[in-house]
């Protein structure tokens, strides 16, 4: 009833190529990250700006990325794209794709950490003379982004695994890319993909684990 | 000069400043008390337009405040304020938390932000807790903390908002003792407040605020010793 022979060695000597795949897929993520972090504070300051077109741009954008499915926004970062005439590469379409996701779900972090800062906060700013836009930088967001910060982390393990929908847009150089080639030629889906699971795993908790030992040392208050 | 001309202002149905006409000069200290609700640090928020009016006018050194031309940004480094909740910037220290604007809204230099905060909290007594954060401190040490970083913009006027209410009884006497302090050096102040002890030392005239009208305006021997309007006798017969 259970006649698969393990061949692990295959797998274990595709590791070197593994790794670097999973290099592109932390690279992908970090990335992603960074652009996701900004245009989420952009989406921020749009939607504290009082505009209701800024503000409708900002929820909408929120509202897709967080009721779609990753896989379709990729999707349309690759394919959907292409049909009005921008060919963006997989390794591009995929950046897009994901950050677009973390933008949506960064922005909605931000606003539930922007509900736990008092107006107060502003209101005292604003009586020393700042702008609206200087109470925001200096007082309000380094706040909004400790508060944000742990949040944050959960989304940027969600990224390095939202990098494995990849392959649906052709990706080969990631890691899944790497595994799903590997796996091609060589049939040994088990022995593949677990071994690439584990590196997954090692990557989502390194990362987590960094994360958690950088706020102690940023956040000193 | 604080001009405050026939000054009208409504939060939906309920008209909390009812024609409040008010005028402050250099270097003088008025102290506003009454009853909650009685519109006393509304009027403080529409002095340094934090809050619109809806009628007369506040004109500061001749700028009309509400006037659409006035760059309130620019009129409020003139005007300290101080609040009933500390509002400390809980990411700063307490150095930073004084060095913030001078730095980013008048355009110091930080080392003459550092020298200037080092001098004002000293003043204030914190001079040993400069690196400390706030969450560190008692609450009568953030507010002195409140007082010096708004003295850090040197500012021609003080306005404090009920300074005491949100402390514990113990640490009002050091918050107290520093505006007394402030107000032998000159400053021109306005201090909403319940510490009647505290309105008759330090003011130069005690005005009482009741529903939304300044019943009674006077130096503080004559608005505590022979008060005239009925509302604050019954005021000040329930304070004793």
């Amino acid at each position: 009833m259970f006649s698969y022979n393990f061949h692990w060695n295959q797998a274990f000597k595709a590791l070197p190529q593994m790794l670097e795949g999973a290099l592109v897929t932390l690279q992908i993520a970090l990335l992603s990250m960074a652009i996701g972090l900004a245009v989420a504070l952009a989406l921020t300051l749009f939607r504290l700006s009082g505009n209701r077109i800024l503000n409708g741009f900002a929820t909408a954008w929120v509202e897709v990325a967080r009721n779609t499915p990753a896989l379709f926004q990729i999707y349309m970062a690759h394919f959907g794209l292409g049909n009005f005439g921008i060919h963006l590469s997989p390794y591009t379409a995929l950046l897009v794709g994901i950050a677009f996701n973390n933008a949506g779900y960064l922005a909605e972090n931000f606003r539930g950490a922007l509900k736990a800062i008092p107006d107060t906060q502003t209101r005292a700013g604003r009586s020393l003379g700042m702008t609206p836009l200087q109470a925001f930088r200096y007082i309000v967001m380094p706040q909004m982004l400790r508060i944000a910060f742990l949040p944050a982390t959960n989304q940027m393990v969600w990224a390095i695994l939202m990098t494995s929908l990849g392959v649906t847009v052709g990706m080969n150089t990631d890691l899944a890319g790497v595994t799903q080639a590997l796996n091609a030629v060589s049939f040994r889906t088990f022995e593949f993909f677990a071994l690439a699971a584990v590196i997954y795993y090692v990557i989502a908790k390194a990362v987590t684990l960094a994360a958690r030992l950088a706020a102690t040392r940023m956040f000193r208050y | 000069m604080i001009e405050i001309e026939n000054v009208r202002k409504s939060f939906g149905s309920l008209e909390v400043l009812k024609g409040i006409n008010l005028t402050v000069q250099k270097g003088e200290v008025l102290t506003i008390i009454g009853g909650s609700g009685s519109g006393k640090s509304t009027l403080l928020t529409c002095i340094n337009g934090l809050e619109t009016i809806d009628g007369g006018r506040i004109v500061v050194d001749g700028t009309d405040v509400h006037a659409k031309a006035t760059d309130l940004n620019k009129l409020r480094r003139k005007l300290g304020i101080v609040f009933q909740q500390f509002n400390a910037f809980p990411h700063l220290t307490v150095l930073e938390n004084v060095m913030l604007a001078p730095v980013k809204v008048l355009g110091q230099s930080k080392a003459e932000a550092e020298a200037m905060a080092v001098k004002q909290l000293t003043h204030v007594g914190l001079g040993d807790k400069l690196k400390v954060y706030p969450n560190r401190m008692s609450g009568g040490q953030q507010q002195r903390m409140a007082i010096a970083r708004a003295l850090a913009m040197s500012p021609a006027y003080m306005l404090f908002d009920e300074v005491t209410s949100a402390l514990d009884p113990q640490l009002v006497g050091e918050v107290l003792d520093t505006l007394r302090m402030l107000a032998s050096e000159g400053m021109t102040m306005i201090c909403v407040t319940h510490e009647m002890k505290f309105a008759r030392e330090v003011s130069d005239r005690v005005a009482f605020f009741h529903k939304g009208v300044m019943a009674e305006i006077a130096p503080p021997e004559q608005l505590f010793g022979a008060p005239k309007d009925a509302d604050l006798q019954t005021f000040l017969a329930a304070t004793h």
